[in-house]
């Protein structure tokens, strides 16, 4: 049972007349006999940004990789785009983007051999090498794009990961510290390709509680050990509130 | 209309593009080896250093029917088994697995991609390794071609199995335990098969084609039965 937050908020619930994109009830993960995520409840329409928010250990880069469907929930109802997990997954995929710790890239090969693959598996068509083309341009990675990844820094490598999520076009976006890496000026660049859209939804996963606010449309902050502290609006939560309602440092 | 909803040809989703798939992978997992050298190179060094500790082990300079198929067959076993624990190794270091597994293509199409990798690596293998053990060992050249087509026989085999077992043991601790213990016993058979179906090939007084077919068939039946395997249980093997 998902515990009460300590700190009230005022703000009524807000809600959406978009279509859900996400949604979970009772969703617990379990790593052996080790529960990582207890009772999580979430819900999120097109168009708006879930920012989720908790210390080291929450659970937070497990809920987003249940999100993706690449962990099975071990109970509980979880609903992607439509599609519940994991019977459905295979209709999610492919929807998705997901931009992880790790870049998902073959070091040994080109930032450019990287999504023309990318995109070969995601089945984009002919107009796939002047989509990587664009993209690859946003991000300053134009002249590098023809480098082997092992030889990159990691804010190039996390400028294509960037692509690599986003060159399909997903519906949902999983982001886990999107700007890790990333120097401010590359940050500029990339901020506006991961920004939301009406018909795209964001999941965002960061430490950085005030920049992530102000992102937000709701929020879902987990307790260490995985347990949901708060789940519902932004709107009228303070950064010290969060950190309060987490446990996280004032 | 943006340059990335033109680029978009399928936008159903479907489980449709896994050809498109298995040629991709297979193609860079082929990119990958060519740039790097890091598996086939191993392989055929393996296989002639183990040519000369048998040459000088065995104090023969010419070997023949079983003896000459035990040799080769137990060499590139072997040399197959370096390229086998190598082959997910970019999939699990690298987030290849999740990468394939974000796209909307079926898992099969990453298990048969492997196979087929492995496949061109033991042709590859074999190409080299074949005129080598000649050259070492045999009289007579005369059989090569007939024991070219048993080797790509049993390369199927290989192929096949060292894959299914391979993607079972990435995600394993003991990987590098595992593909052996797991492989080895999997593939008595084949080896049985491939063995007697080489030995007649490799007869010191000439090869003799009579009688290889029934071992033949039972090779291809073998390496049938696990591509079928294959098939069924690639997707699951690859879910969480």
């Amino acid at each position: 049972m998902a515990e009460a937050a300590s700190v009230q908020i005022a703000t009524p619930p807000a809600t959406s007349a978009a279509p859900i994109a996400a949604s979970a009830r009772g969703l617990w993960r379990e790593f052996g006999e080790l529960p990582v995520l207890r009772d999580v409840a979430l819900e999120l329409h097109r168009g708006e940004t879930l920012v989720v928010l908790g210390p080291n250990g929450a659970g937070k880069t497990t809920l987003l990789r249940v999100l993706a469907t690449l962990l099975r929930p071990t109970a509980g109802e979880v609903s992607v785009l439509g599609c519940s997990l994991p019977r459905e997954s295979w209709r999610a995929r492919g929807r998705i983007g997901y931009l992880g710790h790790e870049p998902l890239l073959y070091r040994d090969l080109t930032g450019a051999e990287n999504l023309r693959f990318a995109a070969r598996l995601q089945g984009l068509g002919p107009g796939a090498p002047g989509r990587i083309a664009e993209l690859v341009d946003r991000v300053g990675m134009s002249r590098r794009a023809d480098e082997q990844v092992r030889t990159l820094s990691a804010g190039m490598v996390q400028r294509l990961a960037v692509c690599r999520a986003i060159l399909h076009e997903p519906e949902l976006l999983l982001l886990d510290e999107p700007s890790s890496h990333l120097d401010p000026e590359a940050a500029a660049l990339v901020e506006p390709l991961l920004a939301t859209a009406p018909d795209r939804a964001r999941v965002l996963v960061t430490h950085e509680v005030d920049s992530g606010l102000a992102e937000a449309d709701r929020v879902l902050a987990l307790r260490a050990g995985g347990a949901v502290a708060y789940e519902g609006p932004a709107n009228g939560l303070s950064a010290g509130d969060a950190r309060a309602i987490y446990g996280g440092a004032p | 209309m943006t340059a990335g909803s033109e680029a978009r040809a399928h936008p159903g989703r479907r489980r449709g593009v896994s050809v498109d798939a298995f040629k991709a992978i297979l193609a860079k997992d082929l990119r990958v080896e060519l740039r790097t050298l890091q598996s086939v190179p191993a392989m055929a060094l393996f296989a002639i250093t183990t040519f000369v500790l048998f040459r000088y082990g065995l104090d023969r300079t010419t070997l023949s029917g079983s003896l000459a198929a035990g040799v080769l067959l137990a060499t590139v076993l072997f040399a197959a088994i370096l390229a086998i624990n190598r082959l997910f190794v970019a999939e699990r270091d690298e987030g290849g697995f999740d990468a394939i597994r974000l796209a909307p293509v079926d898992g099969t199409a990453l298990g048969v991609a492997k196979a087929g990798a492995l496949m061109v690596y033991l042709l590859v293998l074999e190409a080299i390794t074949l005129p080598v053990f000649a050259i070492f060992f045999l009289d007579s050249w005369s059989g090569l071609p007939a024991l070219a087509g048993v080797l790509a026989l049993t390369d199927v085999g290989l192929a096949a199995l060292g894959a299914l077992v391979s993607v079972i043991a990435a995600n394993s601790r003991a990987r590098d335990l595992l593909v052996p213990l797991v492989l080895l016993p999997l593939l008595v058979p084949v080896m049985i098969a491939a063995g007697n179906a080489a030995e007649p090939l490799l007869a010191a007084q000439g090869p003799d084609y009579g009688g290889i077919g029934k071992w033949l068939g039972f090779l291809a039946l073998y390496d049938m039965t696990f591509i079928a395997v294959g098939f069924a249980v690639y997707d699951f093997l690859l879910e969480d």
